[in-house]
């Protein structure tokens, strides 16, 4: 595959933008659907392997406005059904389209307040993209109007405008709210409440803000700097943020309610245990929760192997156990680290893959190779206890589950063995335990996340609400942002009664 | 920022630094741990025991022994300096109940999270009984606080430098031969020495507790780099531990594990003497 350079794709897109603005006549629907779906300018695959520089580097203004005509403006906006936090994605691609880049950023703020996050990470193929009248028009879910890549153009312009000013504050209210971690959904609540006029505290147990968007998602393809500026406008709105925190231990959830003086709380605390295999040998020297790998690389910079001081560890031959974002992102990773072979094990197939699609296809164009319909059974390990192959017996697709996906049956004497130095276990985690082990009368589920209303996030105790994967189990950015939109809307509501 | 207001050097390579840090001071209790970063941006995160607290002053006293990269740059620090970060308390508290004589081992550098938990043995009404050990009298540490606690303390040296010449194992296997024996055993030290005191009491029927200090980066649930195995099962040091029943813990591979590092640990090691200007230590253990 060649690779096509940014100013390239611009010049061309440029041409072709000339072209149909010089018309006289208004575009039809058929003349959009003539336009050719922009492809994303991104580092080439060779290059990207050997740094941590973000792989997509977005739109340049005429790929953009371009991408943007493809848009049908249609009245019933399906678009808008699929979006969890119900952008006006019409109203902001016409604004790209007709360059109105402030207006554009506008309306997505109505909704949403991290573009430039969303715009990256969303899985668009099955939200907005999927229900897009052009996609289903091209037969194609990936010739869908890219709205995710043009929300991120928007907040990219705004960003690099240097004029993102930071929402307008009301007067303090006395009133105190404690949001429970950093990342998507406690952002949101916080920012949220913090416009109301109530003070904000946010607590955090790392040494920086920004939770899953900071230890998980790594820097290829969500630059950090992004979001310490998110972090930034919630310091510059006056939320107070305590790193080196962790309620449960530090203090209880009942101190900051009973004695603290807090008058409400949002548990927003993530992710908590790996989930492993259950096979044998996973507890053999090499084997990683891709949590762990992951947090090495990103919190704690492994990568920068001349400065930083957490190891990582020296793999040759990776395997890698799953089929979702966190696969990849560990998959690409142990490949930047220095991973000759990386094997991505999968036991069902591409298409049941919950990975976005543009991450699948990054991590194949950057040598993953990919195992598919395998499952690993066992990992070996040498004398020393240190792992040296892993056991995979072969599946194919039975009869639907109730997931409506075809059901992964072994097959039986398939079983063969891959010499490999290193296991990533990506198969997903628990909620985090600790904030429901130390707090009486809190209500969770039988997998642990914690019960909460799914129209205000409100626990089972008074004042207390919750968000994100700690109620969701492993779920997306956007939706964690649209529970903390709710919750937020809730505290601010009960806040205003008392 | 946490200030540090006191720092004495207890033995060539054991440190100890009093550090304001008054909420994790009021809320530990015997057995808690706390994760340190000497910096935000490069360093690596540690734990490290708690060996003692002062809830009035708000600070809490951190022992340990230089051996990585962390422990290094901080025992390198001045008193009146500052520790970037420090998260805690971690872990379960230890579960201290009266249950009548309780035999304490602390090895090495253990003996101070034991100092705590013998503490609130003793607090409890339990008669404690103590054995410390060391490879030499210069590395024994705390044994007049340890005094001070003790209804009967046993020091013991690899060389006989320092009370009896013997592994603390040799007054165990005695104590657990008295009648009666002790209700509970409580070893903290490195994991061949837990190992071998669990060996020593196992046929004695005698519950031996111990404390797992293990690779970790979060220290509250989310890495899984912390998991031993525990009679079979998979369990996590930062949120199922730091104590576990001695008796069932797979020591073999907790030691492999530690050792995940270590090629870089010693590459790390020693670029700090060279950049720190610290003068290497005799006798090191790896």
């Amino acid at each position: 595959m060649t690779h096509a350079t940014p100013e390239t794709l611009e010049a061309e897109a440029r041409a072709q933008l000339d072209a149909l603005l010089a018309r006289a006549e208004p575009l039809k629907a058929k003349d959009r659907l003539k336009i050719p779906p922009q492809p994303m300018p991104s580092q080439p695959a060779a290059v990207r392997r050997g740094n941590i520089e973000e792989v997509a580097l977005g739109f340049g203004p005429a790929q953009a406005r371009l991408e943007a005509l493809r848009c049908w403006q249609c009245k019933n906006a399906p678009c808008i059904e699929g979006c969890p936090v119900r952008i006006d994605i019409p109203g902001f691609v016409r604004a790209i389209a007709e360059n109105r880049l402030e207006e554009a950023i506008a309306i997505l703020k109505r909704n949403t307040i991290l573009p430039a996050i969303c715009g990256r990470v969303c899985p668009q193929e099955t939200q907005c993209q999927e229900k897009c009248t052009v996609g289903k028009a091209l037969k194609d879910v990936n010739a869908a109007v890219a709205i995710g890549r043009l929300e991120r153009y928007a907040a990219d312009w705004e960003r690099e405008q240097g004029c993102a000013a930071p929402p307008a504050v009301k007067p303090e209210t006395g009133k105190k709210v404690a949001v429970i971690g950093s990342g998507p959904a406690s952002i949101t609540v916080a920012a949220d409440v913090r416009r109301e006029g109530h003070a904000v505290t946010m607590f955090e147990a790392f040494h920086k803000p920004g939770g899953v968007l900071l230890y998980g998602i790594p820097e290829f393809r969500l630059p950090k700097r992004i979001v310490e500026l998110e972090i930034a406008t919630l310091r510059a709105m006056g939320v107070e943020i305590r790193t080196n925190f962790v309620v449960g231990r530090t203090r209880t959830l009942r101190q900051l309610l009973d004695e603290d003086g807090y008058d409400a709380v949002f548990i927003g605390a993530g992710a908590g245990l790996p989930k492993f295999m259950n096979i044998p040998g996973e507890n053999l020297v090499g084997v990683f929760s891709a949590n762990e790998y992951l947090t090495r690389a990103n919190l704690m910079r492994a990568y920068d192997k001349a400065r930083a001081h957490t190891p990582i560890y020296p793999s040759r031959k990776v395997a890698v156990l799953g089929g979702g974002n966190v696969a990849m992102d560990a998959a690409r990773m142990a490949l930047r680290i220095g991973a000759e072979e990386v094997h991505l094990v999968y036991r069902r197939t591409e298409v049941e893959m919950p990975a976005r699609v543009e991450e699948v296809a990054h991590a194949k164009e950057e040598g993953v190779e990919f195992h598919l319909l395998q499952n690993a059974k066992r990992i070996l390990g040498d004398e020393y206890g240190r792992v040296k192959a892993i056991e995979c017996v072969r599946y194919e697709l039975g009869e639907p589950d109730e997931s409506g996906r075809r059901r992964p049956v072994e097959v039986k004497g398939s079983e063969f063995v891959m010499d490999v130095d290193t296991v990533i276990v990506a198969i997903g985690n628990e909620p985090n335990p600790l904030i429901r082990q130390t707090t009486e009368g809190l209500q969770t589920s039988r997998w642990g996340t914690i019960l909460a209303d799914e129209a205000t996030g409100q626990t089972s105790l008074e004042r207390v609400y919750a968000g994100g994967d700690i109620v969701l189990g492993a779920a997306t950015v956007i939706l964690a942002m649209g529970e903390g939109r709710r919750a937020a809307a809730a505290i601010n509501a009960m806040l205003a009664t008392r | 920022m946490h200030r540090i207001v006191q720092k004495r050097q207890l033995s060539d390579e054991v440190f100890l630094l009093r550090v304001e840090a008054p909420l994790i001071a009021a809320a530990r209790r015997p057995g808690q741990f706390v994760i340190v970063q000497a910096d935000s941006e490069f360093g690596e995160r540690i734990p490290l025991t708690i060996a003692d607290a002062d809830p009035a002053a708000g600070t809490i006293t951190l022992i340990f022994q230089v051996v990585g990269h962390t422990t290094h740059r901080l025992a390198a620090l001045p008193e009146g300096g500052a520790i970037e970060n420090v998260l805690g308390p971690l872990g379960r508290p230890t579960h201290i109940e009266k249950v009548g004589t309780v035999v304490c081992v602390g090895g090495g550098i253990g003996v101070a999270p034991l100092h705590p938990i013998a503490q609130g043995m003793k607090l409890a009404g339990n008669r404690v009984v103590i054995v410390i050990g060391a490879r030499n009298a210069k590395l024994v540490i705390l044994e007049d606080e340890m005094r001070a606690i003790a209804d009967e303390l046993i020091v013991c040296t690899d060389d006989g430098s320092r009370g009896r010449k013997a592994l603390v194992t040799a007054p165990l296997k005695e104590l657990c031969e008295r009648s009666p024996k002790p209700d509970l055993a409580v070893a903290i030290g490195p994991p061949i020495m837990m190992k071998f005191c669990a060996e020593t009491t196992r046929p004695y029927g005698v519950p031996t507790v111990v404390s797992l200090n293990t690779i970790m980066v979060d220290g509250t649930g989310m890495c899984g780099g912390c998991r031993v195995t525990v009679g079979g099962q998979t369990r996590f040091v930062c949120v199922d531990g730091p104590e576990f029943d001695g008796h069932q813990v797979d020591f073999d591979n907790l030691m492999q594990r530690l050792r995940t590092y270590k090629p870089r640990e010693d590459e790390l090691h020693e670029r700090c003497h060279l950049e720190l200007g610290i003068a290497r230590l005799e006798g090191r253990r790896p």
